[in-house]
């Protein structure tokens, strides 16, 4: 098997090598790519995305698909933004700066949790179903704020400063946040049992209720989970930008979230995909789009790559599956 | 022992469902019946609601969306769907829009704008039937990508297209504004194809089981890229007559179109799975769906509220549609 092939194989090696590539390709085109300050920015473009991925992963995983993450990262984020708000006036005292971040979590699991009862026990599919809440969720949000955006002196300093503040080496407390929240995905999905019965719940769904997994369970557990990802997702972008907006809070995050799953190698047929390759995805997704601006690209182009990423990612998936079907056939002959 | 052996032939010879039933359980009965009482409410609403030329004229602001959502149906009978054709509607017009600005004859420009369709069409069609790729994922990317690219070439400014090319929406054929004649014709030839042609059959004989329709001899995969043709097309002529009616183009124009396309056929029965469904019952789904939203604007609710009702709207007309079936299978 040849050297490429091998690379193949090991996805997570071949995204890292592309991380590489790309980075040398424009290191070489503009020098100041390659400095510490860039590497700063590219990370500080990712937690939210790699937040929302980790959840989209475990969904993919299990053979399903969550277009509303977007909208409930723009529900979960303004209800607590009403929150900072309107504390005042609602419950006569100013709540904690914390407050915003169990709130967020616990309503975005909801609207998820929302999501897999429509999928699993009406036996919908995913993708309507998610398209479905994808606008139901973003009329919500426009709702309960009547409409108005949640502006910057309203977000507590110190939830900005979470993004602002760093505990060490000048890397903001966001970013130490997004890859706990990926640890602890890699430890749920590869050490517990709930974990691993995704994995199998994706790679056959009609074998897993036979080998006495609940299903419906465990989709529950999944999509719940997306949810309140999505929830942490939406108080971090309060954090980050300042700032809440009924129409852009979230919109397009979806997008964005699939596009680095499905180049971390995450197999869209279910079944097949890592923590570690989900998270050099967003690494590169947050590379290239740190490299537009500097190569002179303007930013309305970022959609677009989106979009071919997706599509190129899913040539990659077909080519690694039918080489592995091959290599399959060869071994049984 | 006789008698053991009749039984299956008397269980077989169970009666016909009177016909009163068998209508009841179609799903366009279900659009239908909501029509009427959306029409009721409607006129409880305003007088002005009932006015025929009021409703016509509200149809307009949907037709675009309704004639995509006709070519939809069969793609969906089929047992695909198609999310990017609201993409495909920017970018062909945001094409269409920035070469005639670059001094393009229109017709030229036009001409251009729907050849785009047809290549968005077939990468549809050959990423899904050449290389076997699910088609909700593909048209996910591919979706990004259209309007991606209608974002580089349009940036953030809208692009005006000239007075005489703006209103086909004021055109009137007989009183009817043309889109809505569009619609209309449109709906009965593809209703005549699909319900009353082989071909029409063999879409449902491919959405209900491919495989099998391929052991009797039909050519899924050519009728298949047909349809995503048949899309991309269409979709590239919505979308420049959007521009004609909004007399600008911008990236986002129809965004989240597609939402409403999957609606109209989804309410008007068609099953997502595929294999089921009617082009009347996506007729009569766009009527209803064009007088619930001008119900809501003359209601005074909130734009934000229709889009709850519009979700809801979506995941209940699967709901219904699913139990229906599983009802009547049987």
């Amino acid at each position: 098997m040849s050297f490429l092939a091998t690379l193949f194989r090991r996805r997570e090696a071949g995204i890292a090598v592309m991380i590489v590539l790309f980075c040398l390709a424009v290191g070489i085109a503009k020098p100041q790519f390659l400095t510490l300050d860039q590497m700063r920015i590219i990370l500080l473009l990712t937690p939210l995305i790699m937040i929302g991925a980790m959840g989209q992963m475990m969904v993919i995983v299990a053979r399903h698909v969550d277009l509303s993450i977007g909208s409930t990262l723009g529900v979960s984020a303004m209800v607590s933004g009403m929150l900072y708000r309107f504390d005042a006036t609602w419950l006569g005292f100013d709540v904690p700066w914390w407050t915003g971040i169990p709130l967020s979590i616990v309503v975005g699991a909801l609207l998820g949790l929302a999501n897999g009862v429509l999928i699993q026990l009406f036996r919908l599919p995913a993708i309507i179903v998610t398209l479905g809440t994808l606008s139901l969720y973003r009329g919500l949000t426009f709702i309960i704020s009547n409409a108005k955006q949640i502006d910057r002196q309203w977000i507590p300093s110190e939830l900005k400063g979470l993004s602002q503040t760093s505990p060490i080496l000048g890397i903001p407390w966001i970013i130490f946040i997004a890859f706990g929240i990926a640890i602890l995905t890699y430890v749920f999905l590869m050490h517990t049992r709930l974990g691993r019965q995704v994995y199998a719940i994706g790679s056959n769904p009609v074998a897993a209720p036979l080998r006495g997994i609940n299903v419906t369970q465990v989709t529950l557990l999944v999509f719940t989970l997306s949810g309140a990802l999505a929830g942490l997702a939406g108080i971090l972008y309060a954090s980050r930008w300042g700032f809440v907006n009924p129409s852009n809070t979230g919109s397009g995050f979806e997008f964005q979230v699939i596009a680095a799953v499905v180049i971390g190698g995450v197999s869209i047929n279910g079944g097949v995909g890592t923590v570690l390759g989900t998270v050099l995805g967003v690494l590169l997704l947050g590379c290239v789009a740190a490299a537009l601006p500097l190569l002179g690209i303007p930013g309305t182009s970022q959609a677009a790559i989106y979009g071919a990423v997706i599509l190129i990612a899913l040539l990659i998936d077909r080519t690694v599956r039918q080489q592995g079907i091959a290599s399959l056939r060869r071994a049984r002959a | 022992m006789s008698a053991i052996e009749t039984q299956p032939a008397v269980q077989d010879a169970a009666p016909a469902r009177p016909r009163w039933q068998v209508l009841l359980v179609r799903p366009e009965t279900m659009t239908f019946v909501l029509l009427v009482l959306g029409i009721f409410a409607g006129g409880l609403l305003s007088p002005f609601f009932l006015d025929i030329n009021y409703i016509l004229k509200s149809f307009t602001l949907y037709a675009e969306f309704a004639i995509v959502a006709l070519v939809l149906t069969m793609v969906i009978i089929g047992g695909e769907i198609d999310l990017s054709p609201a993409a495909n509607m920017a970018l062909s017009a945001c094409i269409f829009a920035w070469l005639q600005q670059a001094g393009v004859p229109i017709p030229v420009a036009v001409l251009i704008g729907l050849a785009s369709g047809l290549v968005m069409g077939t990468i549809n069609g050959l990423m899904v039937i050449g290389l076997q790729l699910p088609s909700i994922i593909v048209t996910i990317g591919t979706l990004t990508l259209y309007r991606g690219l209608a974002q580089i070439i349009a940036g953030d400014k809208s692009i005006r297209v000239p007075e005489w090319f703006i209103g086909v929406d004021r055109i009137m054929v007989a009183g009817i504004p043309l889109p809505v004649v569009i619609f209309i014709a449109l709906a009965i030839g593809l209703g005549v194809v699909l319900g009353g042609t082989i071909f029409g059959r063999q879409i449902y004989q491919i959405g209900t089981n491919e495989v099998a329709a391929r052991h009797a001899g039909i050519r899924s995969a050519r009728i298949k890229f047909g349809l995503f043709l048949l899309v991309g097309i269409v979709a590239s002529i919505a979308g420049i007559m959007t521009a004609s009616r909004l007399g600008s183009v911008r990236y986002d124009l129809g965004l989240g179109g597609e939402l409403q396309m999957v609606l109209m056929a989804m309410l008007g029965g068609t099953y997502i799975f595929g294999g089921r469904g009617t082009i009347l019952g996506t007729f009569l789904a766009a009527w209803l769906l064009v007088i619930v939203s001008t119900g809501m604007i003359v209601a005074n609710v909130l734009p934000a509220v229709q889009l709850v009702v519009l979700g809801s709207l979506l995941i209940v007309s699967i709901i219904a549609t699913n139990f229906i079936y599983s009802r009547t299978q049987r």
